[in-house]
């Protein structure tokens, strides 16, 4: 069905043919590896039917699906098996695979952290109970001999402990203190360390007195609570990379001769002759050797009106291929004046990104030195009051600084965060880091793009009930054979209709014209007016297709850019919120103001160049705004990096989405005012948390510098302060309940994988 | 008392088997696929020849 594409059936899915070889990894016992990642997998009984058929195929050892990651590992152990079979087989089953490799992505550092988090918090688990078991001993009696001897098995336990576990603590500490900060990571580590250090000091005098227990408890819930956050911001990972892994594209290039090899788009080179056939987007920047298309360039620009190329005209990587084979030879991308100049842009827009300072760290700035102040005072206060008692002092001192210790405000933070990206996760959210979060609930100002952001950046028939169907009919048997978004729409249109398109013969397309045929023995044509022999008034600035066949009258088809479905409610209720709403967009005048007076949006600018958003969102920001940018294009990567945050559709181009905050995917714009929502509710329930733990702090903090704190009280505070925290963050999970929208969300999200895809010819 | 010399190794070993046997689980990847274990056990893989 492609036509004038000489090498569209080269593309046949086998995207990395002859060039698997970089992705296999040998195992130490000889057999080969590969891991590609499956976005399409959503179902549990995909899990099965992609084991049962790779498993059949001849070679293979084993396949293992990982459901969670969406990543199937297939080893074999012979050398002349061909991976590639592996991808047509998932290909055949309905599957789109790409290659993946985890230590590049990331993925794998996280993993490995995670582990490690896991690890630490395993033991300190484990130490805790038993030294429990131990302290419960001695609380409820032991003493003497018996009470030393817990305290030492105690202390056998509890010292490798905390210098396993409490790693990840000392080392951010004393990062921080070496760079003249205070972070939570400072008191922790004090208090953990001077606990088990007085509480071996006291073993070793038959003291009655040990705080082991309270030491690795800590330690425990501290662990906890990093490793929520880690999860957290895995998760979010894995998602983002999951959507860079299929972006990651690649090209087929000339060897000369007329041959050609499929690479992959990080091994072009400057000068390689790249083929671009119709439906793909070019994968690196370059300059036109051969051929003329049609090429959307929306991704770059905003801009929805295809762009006419030939030779000698520069293209740029992102910039989708309409309607003929090109012949691209690539130039540097460093050299391209385009790019280059987005980048430097957003340096600047970054260095200007005043720094986010975490809630968590603004507090422990305040709270650290309270405490130490605090157990300062009582070292000060029972030396005076007992008249140089140095031992009871001391004792008294450390009491006050476990017993303070940010145990709940460990996890105030991560406890929220880590239930709100699970919400957001199942609202098609994926937050970046929880940084994000908390800015997000702070913004008063959202800016939006229009092209791709607001719209879905495919054009649709407008009016089109206007249209009678017998011409629809007959344009749409000319513009099945098109990749243009125009002949799509009108394509579209028809079969929403249920109009059959009718059989046209000798469909011929021609670049910047239009798409001609035979139709009853008489010539047709479907293209721009000027080409079908229109004057040309193009008075709204639409996009147009002219139909003319034989003698019948032109038939004019106008097209607009499709809106998300429901952005019309989204943007509703964020002004309802109260929040001052604006378009800047690099399209035309024209279109861009009808859709800003069909979304009640008053301010919105048109024909905007990164330059200009960049320098509107600085001026807003200099008026005391908090922007919140939502843009997917290149020419918004400046705006984005620019913004308080900023959220991009995963639609987005990669430098779009490597630049946002914030990333949503599918084809509804609900998710924002969603992940604005949840947001909020982290805001108020981290600031509830921070409540609960400083009145927690209030009431045991006299009793410390009193004296009064043994290890038993220490012990009850520390664990329904903890307990109350996680619980009081558990609520939000209850204000968002889980929508049983599970299955939904992966149909969308492979129905998005094959509208990613769609340019493919098939 | 001397029952506690034999309890508390006992009560240790237990729970150290218990700290192993979680080691090892993290090691052998038993923990990275958490959704698809779940599914994994109603999967039905019988099928009449």
């Amino acid at each position: 069905m492609t036509i004038c594409c000489p090498i569209g059936p080269a593309l046949d899915f086998a995207v990395f043919a002859g060039d698997l070889a970089p992705w296999i990894t040998t195992q130490s016992n000889g057999a080969q590896e590969l891991d590609l990642i499956v976005p399409g997998i959503s179902a549990p009984a995909d899990i099965l039917r992609i084991e049962r058929e790779l498993g059949k195929l001849a070679d293979v050892q084993s396949v293992r699906v990982n459901y969670s990651g969406k990543r199937v590992v297939t080893t074999w152990n012979k050398t002349d098996f061909k991976p590639v079979a592996i991808m047509e087989k998932l290909n055949d089953l309905g599957f789109v695979s790409r290659p993946f490799d985890p230590s590049h992505s990331g993925l794998k550092t996280d993993d490995e952290q995670s582990r490690s988090l896991l690890r630490a918090v395993a033991v300190s688990g484990f130490a805790a109970g038993n030294i429990m078991l131990l302290s419960v001993s001695v609380w409820s009696g032991a003493d003497g001999s018996l009470r030393d001897f817990f305290h030492w098995i105690s202390a056998g336990i509890a010292l490798p402990t905390v210098a396993y576990a409490g790693r990840p603590f000392f080392r951010s500490a004393v990062r921080a203190l070496s760079s003249g900060q205070f972070n939570m990571d400072v008191p922790i580590s004090l208090a953990v360390c001077l606990a088990a250090l007085m509480s071996l000091y006291e073993t070793f005098n038959h003291g009655e007195v040990a705080y082991f227990d309270a030491s690795v408890t800590l330690l425990f819930f501290l662990l906890t609570g990093r490793y929520l956050d880690q999860l957290m911001r895995a998760r979010a990972r894995s998602a983002v990379s999951q959507l860079l892994s299929l972006a990651a594209s690649s090209a087929i290039i000339e060897t000369g001769e007329g041959q050609t090899q499929i690479v992959a788009a990080t091994a072009l080179r400057p000068k390689m002759k790249m083929l671009v056939a119709v439906g793909e987007r070019l994968a690196a920047d370059g300059v036109v050797e051969g051929g003329s298309s049609d090429v959307d360039r929306s991704l770059l620009t905003g801009e929805t009106n295809p762009e006419l190329v030939s030779k000698g005209s520069s293209v740029h990587a992102g910039m989708l291929n309409l309607t003929g084979p090109l012949v691209v030879s690539v130039t540097a991308a460093g050299a391209d004046t385009f790019l280059s100049e987005i980048i430097r842009l957003m340096s600047m827009a970054e260095q200007s990104r005043s720094r986010h300072v975490q809630i968590a760290d603004r507090l422990a700035r305040i709270y650290a030195p309270a405490v130490h102040m605090l157990a300062a005072l009582t070292l000060i206060g029972w030396l005076i009051w007992t008249g140089g008692d140095w031992h009871g002092s001391l004792m008294t001192a450390i009491a006050v600084l476990i017993i303070t210790c940010p145990c709940a405000l460990g996890l105030a933070v991560p406890a929220v965060q880590t239930v709100a990206s699970g919400v957001l996760f199942r609202n098609k959210v994926m937050i970046k880091d929880g940084a994000a979060l908390e800015k997000l609930a702070g913004i008063d100002t959202v800016i939006f793009d229009k092209t791709g952001t607001l719209t879905l950046g495919r054009p649709r028939l407008a009016d089109g009930q206007f249209v009678a169907s017998a011409s629809l009919a007959l344009a749409a048997g000319l513009a099945k054979h098109s990749h243009h978004p125009l002949s799509r729409a009108v394509y579209k249109a028809a079969t929403s209709r249920g109009v059959a398109p009718l059989a046209v013969d000798d469909v011929q397309e021609l670049p910047g014209c239009g798409l001609s045929g035979q139709f009853c023995c008489e010539p047709v044509r479907l293209g721009s007016r000027k080409w079908c022999g229109l004057p040309d008034n193009a008075s709204n600035g639409l996009p147009e297709f002219v139909l003319v066949h034989g003698k019948n009258d032109p038939v004019v088809f106008a097209f607009e850019d499709e809106l998300r479905p429901d952005a019309g409610t989204v943007i509703e209720k964020l002004k309802h919120d109260g929040l001052r709403l604006e378009i800047l967009s690099g399209d035309r005048q024209y279109p861009v103001g009808r859709l800003a007076s069909a979304l009640g949006i008053e301010i919105w600018q048109a024909g905007v160049t990164p330059q200009g958003k960049l320098a509107h969102i600085q001026s807003l920001k200099e008026a005391g705004h908090k922007v919140l940018v939502v843009g997917d294009g290149l020419n918004d990567a400046p705006a984005l990096a620019a913004g308080h945050t900023s959220i991009a559709p995963s639609s987005a181009s990669d430098v779009g989405r490597t630049a946002a905050d914030t990333v949503f995917t599918g084809d509804s714009l609900q998710p924002i005012a969603t992940a604005l929502d949840v947001a909020r509710a982290t805001h108020r329930l981290t600031v509830q948390n921070f409540a609960l733990a400083v009145a927690y702090n209030i009431l045991a903090v006299p009793i410390a510098m009193l004296g009064f704190a043994t290890p038993l009280v220490a012990a009850i505070a520390m664990s329904t302060s903890s307990i109350i925290v996680v619980a009081n963050s558990l609520r939000l999970g209850l204000s968002f309940p889980q929508r049983l929208t599970r299955p939904k969300f992966a149909a969308s999200q492979s129905a998005q994988t094959a509208t990613q895809f769609e340019g493919v010819p098939a | 008392m001397t029952v506690l010399l034999f309890l508390i190794p006992a009560a240790l070993a237990l729970g150290v088997l218990g700290l192993m046997a979680f080691l090892w689980s993290l090691r052998s990847g038993q923990f990275d696929d958490l959704d698809g274990a779940a599914n994994r056990i109603l999967l039905d893989d019988d099928r009449p020849e």
